[in-house]
């Protein structure tokens, strides 16, 4: 599709898919050939690149942190120590300012989401053409390498952490705690009639401020890097001798957007699982 | 940008990813950074302690040199006395030397005019009997006029 001279639409296209495995109904168990091919495959279908990337990424995170944490001594630090500290104690600072409770989990969940989401932001900043044309020379014809530009990947995030806000509010207030803050607030009153009457009107709105948590998490994230990636598309488009001029400065912006948007990811899951731990 | 089991993939690969780091790079690394904060804040009560043992050491120290000081003083000050004192016990002692050989010289001068004033008395008569009998031309007896000898005997 590349090949032969694409047209600029054509281009920005092929950039935008991504490497589909599926069943599809005509053509079989393989590569969808384009987003018509892509969307007949339905629900089961996987984005291959994307989730390549995500896991090698993570893997990557997981390992340099297992090997610092292997070799960690509480005397003079090494570099990779250091960083690793470093990292750790910013996650840990940002949940001891926000989150009262005591909890295992939400300490290395940040930790987890801000070098994660952090490291795949991080491959916007890779030449939009480097890699798709390598791999593109192997035989791949579609290779998005930003798995934050993929709405999937922060939404199965976001979900992640949404099951948690789920699971953390039934644990600490118990089924009717959780109902019972949804359904009477914000509106309450001391008449039993007037109560039930609201009931409604709160579940609508407490389930629409519940609902689009986990979903202005994932579109928050995903419309950042989605429209930074267009961005370097486009600027890809222009005749190579002037491409610098736009390329570094956006890039230079973007080392800001890649750091602040894995920022806040994390802070405002921190945010969210300590609302959950709360009584209101 | 189709929603498929992409999605479902990734929460996996989420949860597998956060559970590693609960495991295996959240307690290490807490307990490194928990343990060293504990040694800094023992290494930090450690130097205040030495500090002020060393304030104390100084003190003592200062004490110590002053009572020295005072100590030397007061010995050079005894020293001093006694070395004045030995002095003026030799002065005295050379005086009261120099005192008793000058009278025993005396003595001796007293004795030796004394003995001298004796034979002068012996001699002194028979010159004045020599001298007169010359004068005279004759003998004189001495003992004729040994009343005359005798005056001028005891005016010598």
């Amino acid at each position: 599709m590349a090949s032969n001279a694409p047209t600029q639409s054509e281009y920005i296209q092929h950039h935008l898919q991504n490497l589909v495995v599926g069943f599809h109904p005509e053509n079989g168990f393989g590569i969808a050939h384009g987003a018509a091919e892509a969307k007949a495959m339905g629900f089961w279908a996987l984005h291959i690149d994307s989730l390549f990337w995500a896991i090698l990424l993570g893997s990557l995170f997981c390992w340099l942190f297992k090997k610092a944490a292997d070799n960690i001594t509480t005397g003079v630090p090494g570099k990779l120590q250091n960083f690793v500290e470093m990292i750790v104690e910013f996650a840990d600072g940002s949940v001891k300012e926000t989150f009262q409770g005591k909890s295992d989990l939400i300490g290395p969940l940040a930790l987890t989401i801000f070098v994660w989401v952090f490291l795949m932001n991080l491959m916007d900043l890779v030449p939009v053409d480097l890699i798709p044309r390598i791999t593109e020379a192997m035989g791949i014809p579609y290779m998005k390498v930003v798995p934050t530009t993929d709405v999937n990947m922060t939404l199965g995030m976001s979900l992640s952490v949404f099951a948690l806000i789920i699971f953390y509010s039934i644990k600490i207030k118990g089924v009717s705690g959780f109902a019972a803050e949804l359904a009477l607030q914000p509106f309450s009153s001391d008449n039993k009639i007037i109560k039930i009457l609201f009931i409604p009107v709160n579940l609508l709105l407490e389930g629409v401020g519940l609902i689009a948590k986990p979903i202005s998490l994932a579109l928050r994230l995903f419309g950042n890097l989605y429209a930074g990636e267009l961005i370097f598309i486009l600027i890809a488009l222009l005749p190579w001798g002037i491409q610098w001029a736009l390329s570094v400065p956006w890039a230079i912006f973007h080392i800001l957007v890649i750091v602040l948007q894995a920022f806040i990811f994390m802070m405002l899951t921190i945010v969210y699982l300590s609302m959950a731990h709360e009584h209101h | 940008m189709n929603l498929n089991a992409t999605l479902l993939g990734q929460m996996i690969s989420f949860a597998i990813f956060t559970w590693f780091c609960m495991k295996y790079v959240w307690p290490p690394v807490m307990a490194a950074l928990n343990e060293r904060q504990a040694k800094i804040a023992q290494g930090l009560a450690d130097a205040e302690q030495g500090a002020q043992r060393r304030a104390e050491a100084e003190d003592e120290i200062n004490q110590m040199l002053t009572d020295a000081k005072a100590q030397a003083a007061e010995i050079v000050a005894a020293a001093q006395k006694r070395g004045n004192e030995i002095i003026e016990e030799s002065k005295d002692g050379a005086r009261s030397e120099g005192e008793r050989l000058k009278a025993s010289a005396q003595a001796e001068i007293d004795q030796e005019v004394v003995s001298a004033r004796e034979s002068l008395r012996q001699q002194v008569s028979s010159i004045a009997v020599d001298g007169a009998s010359k004068i005279l031309g004759t003998e004189i007896d001495a003992s004729s006029h040994a009343k005359v000898l005798d005056d001028l005997v005891s005016q010598i």
